[in-house]
């Protein structure tokens, strides 16, 4: 590849289109603007290329240079300015919204789901031949949603095919309709068993555009989402994106092909683990929806919870958490009502933003349920392959574990990156921290940051082009380090001893303190400095290497610094409201960074 | 930097509209260019084809799927009712016979021989488009529907539920910032459109429904109460489709508000006017407001041009009216008097770009996302 020294990116989400322009300075690629302008899919304008320009304008005023030509990015540079590289994602219009089919739900029908989410697909609705719903109640539902595309699976190569043409008959009956553009057929990737194929066509062939692809689960044992995942990227290129309006010039601007938002941010999660070689999550908590990445057990899971958001869907969070959940996070009194009241009023106003404490509080109270929902959605969905055949040994057999467990681990989890606006413009940064403390649960040892800005779409669509600028800006200048958080898992009566720590490095004064059930503790510990942890666990108390088992771990530095959670795992509130609110209270003062963050004192 | 403020509803006297009238699927439209319609007139018609309902044939025979042939003893096409034989097979020298009957009214849509599946196709249901507003049509759109237009007075509100309806205009409560009693709900106002006031208890709502209203105005809603309404906590805010005895329409927001002075005064002015109201809400991309129009009829027999055109204040300038609409300000009416360009600390110790509006002959700091101008 030529020599690349200055890369413009942006993002064009359904409401905003981000830009951001990364040079290279002194050898290294560096962040050195961001702007945004509305995103213009919509009457008057009918383009997405004018809030693209519009943002791109904001680069060029906010450092001086010039990036266009001719009313378009200029890529390649030329004597008048602008880009060596130009790459974008879109999320506008709604993203890609898919509909997945199997055959059996816990089996074929997972996996096509995965496979889905992890090509940046919303998943609508997933129907299978056991998901209990009558043939007739499958097709009208089928007739009401108004899918991008529909990805069908399977059987294993070489099995049955009678329940794949029982699907495929169901399809034509209902004569699926694509939500953008009348000109065309809905496009079916068929990823089931090869073997039913030319069955499947002839039913479907006047129906819908069916393309096939490799079986996503040849045998039980084995998932292939790969091929299935390509053939989503490309129909997403080839008809959601030429639906938009103005992405077909947007596309001849770009020096990598446009790809779906969440898809992008799962190249950066995968690149990020990769690079830094530890388990990592990662959330994206936004308006609408909450995705949530994960690397556990080296597999990458994403998942949508496609309304759980904190303002267009706040109220739906307030509907799956109920008003006693969100009133739980409060330190102070308040009538649920008036909490219904205050929420539904922000879903109707979703602009808006919390001016008194108060209102702070409850949308971040917010946003620990909303994560918390996702998390448990991501839990149920990151699974290993259910329905496999397993050789169990006696050890398993009084552990009574099942195919299909979760592959979440928090004990393995080494990274948890936070990004959205509730987290990444959190008033302080120890909030962010708190939230996703309280959200996630970490176990052991885990290390917190927040996404500065949100460029992981940016970096994720560059990744694919320039791993290597992608990789350094990720590292220095997206990833804003918050510290490390310890938390002893196990459960005791607030007050008994829960963990000894000694805390030392080089410039670091050692540090030596008991803390008990029930304390929330934290130390400075600046950015870039690593510091060696000692743990000694109580009897019961477990910092991953069993119950009252010494640990020695690394702790990296944040503008947070370092957190010991002693509150125990699972963290169980109290459930008298003034112990609570007291305790809730106590954890708050124990969290703010007395000095500010911009001052970050050595210990 | 893009604009960090909610251009505010619109609430205006008289103003010329557009409506689009569409059919979901391909049709007939009924009306030609230029015709005068009234709210209730029938503009499109068109015919949604039934739901199609597959019997696995080869299964209850027990027969591969390309025989099914044999036994099926209707063609594609023929017309059938819910009972009639589509297929039946003889055994034991015709002693016992396997009869597969047809689960709905319809036509057989399909004999499928490569999955063994006859299709039974449901009759088409009509489905009709009104004109929704009295007025003219500008544009027929073949077989697709029209776009109607009207002159008038066009209310925005924040939030509402239930679809479109159409009723005369009642204002029974005295001010802005009253509350409705039920027992001022009388019978006679049976489909009526109705202005409640600040809010709406669940008993008027109640009474309302007795009554048999066609909508209910207020200035805001309890959340309580509105899931006392619809029967369900609302999760996203994309409405319309509740199976509601009324529309509701909020004007304001949710708690109990006052009508905004200006708005409930335009109302007090159009008592007693045909009115076309949707409760519609869909607060994503491609926002939807619910809204309240009263065409004015008069000037639409006189054929009265379109009304002038209305100058819609899009910047926060000093001096600018608006409205905040977020705690601790919240729902009162202010005057900008200063637009610092620096960021300002606030309460929760965000950083953000605000506003300094006089309310009520005090200067306060307000997030300039907070603020709503009041179009005048």
């Amino acid at each position: 590849m030529a020599d690349i020294s200055r890369i413009v990116a942006t993002d064009c989400g359904s409401t905003t289109t981000k830009a951001i322009l990364i040079d290279r300075v002194n050898g290294s690629y560096r962040l050195v603007a961001r702007g945004e302008a509305p995103t213009t899919v919509e009457a008057p304008f009918d383009d997405v290329t004018v809030g693209v320009i519009n943002s791109v304008a904001e680069l060029e005023e906010l450092t001086h240079s010039s990036l266009r030509t001719d009313s378009r990015v200029a890529v390649p540079r030329n004597d008048k300015g602008g880009a060596d590289l130009y790459v974008s994602t879109s999320s506008a219009g709604g993203g890609l919204q898919m509909l997945c089919s199997g055959v059996v739900k816990a089996m074929t029908a997972e996996s096509a789901q995965r496979a889905a989410l992890g090509a940046g697909a919303i998943v609508i609705d997933v129907l299978s031949v056991d998901d209990g719903r009558a043939d007739f109640e499958k097709i009208t539902r089928i007739r009401s949603i108004r899918p991008d595309m529909i990805l069908m699976s399977g059987g294993t190569d070489g099995g049955t095919v009678n329940h794949l043409l029982d699907m495929a008959v169901l399809l034509r009956s209902a004569d699926p309709h694509p939500r953008l553009g009348r000109g065309y057929r809905l496009p079916v990737i068929y990823a089931g068993n090869r073997d039913a194929r030319d069955k499947v066509l002839a039913i479907l062939k006047d129906t819908v555009d069916v393309r096939f692809v490799d079986n996503l689960r040849p045998v039980l044992e084995r998932e292939n989402l790969g091929p299935a995942r390509e053939a989503i990227h490309d129909l997403f290129l080839e008809h959601v994106m030429a639906q938009a309006p103005g992405y077909d010039k947007l596309s001849g601007w770009v020096s990598a092909e446009i790809m779906p938002t969440p898809m992008a941010v799962g190249e950066m999660v995968q690149l990020a683990a990769r690079e830094l070689k530890t388990t990592v999550l990662a959330v994206d908590i936004g308006g609408a929806t909450t995705d949530i990445f994960s690397t556990f057990a080296d597999t990458f899971n994403r998942t949508v919870s496609a309304n759980l958001g904190l303002s267009y869907s706040v109220s739906n969070v307030l509907a799956e958490a109920g008003v006693e959940n969100i009133a739980r996070w409060l330190p102070m009194p308040i009538s649920d009502g008036e909490i219904r009241n205050r929420l539904r009023n922000k879903m109707i106003r979703p602009t808006t933003i919390p001016q008194t404490m108060e209102d702070l509080l409850i949308e971040q109270a917010v946003a620990r349920e909303a994560l918390r929902l996702a998390f448990a959605h991501h839990k149920s969905l990151a699974v290993g392959l259910k329905g496999i055949q397993t050789q169990r040994t006696i050890a398993d057999v009084f552990a009574q574990t099942a195919t299909g467990q979760t592959l979440v681990n928090m004990m393995d989890l080494g990274l948890i990156i936070g990004s959205g606006g509730v987290l990444s413009h959190a008033p302080a940064r120890w909030q962010a921290a708190l939230m996703m403390m309280d959200a996630f649960q970490p176990e052991g040892v885990t290390h917190l940051a927040v996404d500065s800005i949100f460029m992981m779409p940016h970096l994720g669509v560059l990744s694919r082009v320039n791993p290597e600028a992608a990789h350094e800006v990720f590292v220095k200048d997206c990833l804003i380090s918050l510290g490390t958080c310890v938390a002893p898992v196990g459960e005791g009566k607030p007050g008994q001893p829960a963990l000894k720590f000694v805390l030392s490095g080089p410039g670091i004064p050692s540090v030596s303190e008991e803390l008990k059930v029930g304390d929330l503790r934290r130390l400075d510990l600046p950015v870039g400095t690593t510091a060696e942890l000692v743990l000694h666990p109580a009897r019961g108390m477990d910092v991953g290497a069993g119950r009252g088992h010494t640990v020695h771990a690394k702790a990296e530095g944040g503008v947070v610094g370092l957190i010991f959670d002693c509150r125990g795992r699972p963290l169980a509130l109290p459930l008298d409201p003034d112990t609570r609110r007291r305790a809730l209270q106590l954890w708050l003062d124990a969290m703010r960074t007395e000095k500010g963050e911009a001052e970050r004192v050595h210990l | 930097m893009p604009t960090a403020y909610t251009p505010g509803l619109r609430v205006t006297a008289d103003v010329t509209l557009r409506k689009e009238r569409r059919l979901p699927l391909a049709g007939e439209v009924l009306v030609k260019d230029g015709d005068r319609v009234a709210a209730d007139t029938i503009v499109a018609r068109a015919n949604i084809p039934g739901l199609v309902h597959p019997i696995k044939v080869s299964e209850v025979f027990d027969v591969h799927a390309t025989e099914i042939g044999k036994f099926v003893v209707r063609q594609v096409g023929d017309a059938v009712q819910a009972g009639d034989v589509i297929a039946s097979q003889k055994a034991m020298f015709g002693l016992f016979k396997t009869e597969v009957k047809a689960p709905v009214d319809g036509t057989v849509d399909n004999i499928d021989t490569t999955a063994g599946y006859v299709g039974i196709r449901e009759y088409p249901k009509p489905i009709e488009v009104n004109a929704y507003v009295a007025g003219h049509i500008v544009e027929t759109i073949p077989q697709e529907g029209v776009i109607v237009e009207t002159r008038g007075a066009f209310i925005q509100g924040i939030f509402g539920v239930g679809g479109e309806q159409l009723g005369e205009l009642k204002v029974p409560v005295a001010r802005h910032d009253a509350i409705l009693e039920p027992g001022q709900l009388e019978l006679t106002m049976a489909g009526d459109i109705v202005v409640c006031g600040a809010t709406a208890t669940p008993a008027l709502l109640k009474r309302a429904a007795e009554v048999g209203l066609a909508g209910v105005i207020v200035g805001a809603i309890e959340d309580e109460a509105l899931r006392e309404l619809v029967g369900y906590n609302i999760g996203v805010a994309i409405t319309g489709q509740e199976d509601v005895p009324f529309s509701l329409i909020c004007t304001e927001g949710f708690g109990s508000l006052p009508i905004a002075d200006r708005t409930f005064e335009l109302f007090q002015h159009l008592q007693g006017k045909l009115t076309s109201i949707n409760g519609a809400t869909q607060i994503r991309a491609g926002v939807i407001r619910p809204e309240i129009i009263v065409p004015d009829l008069q000037a639409l027999a006189s054929g009265a041009g379109p009304a002038a055109e209305e100058v819609v204040q899009q910047e926060l300038v000093p001096g600018a009216r608006v409205r905040v609409i977020r705690e601790p300000y919240f729902g009162r009416l202010a005057t900008v008097t200063e637009l610092p360009s620096e960021l300002q600390v606030i309460d929760t110790g965000a950083r953000v770009r605000v506003a300094r509006v006089a309310v009520n002959g005090e200067v306060v700091t307000v997030p300039r996302a907070n603020l709503e101008i009041i179009q005048e």
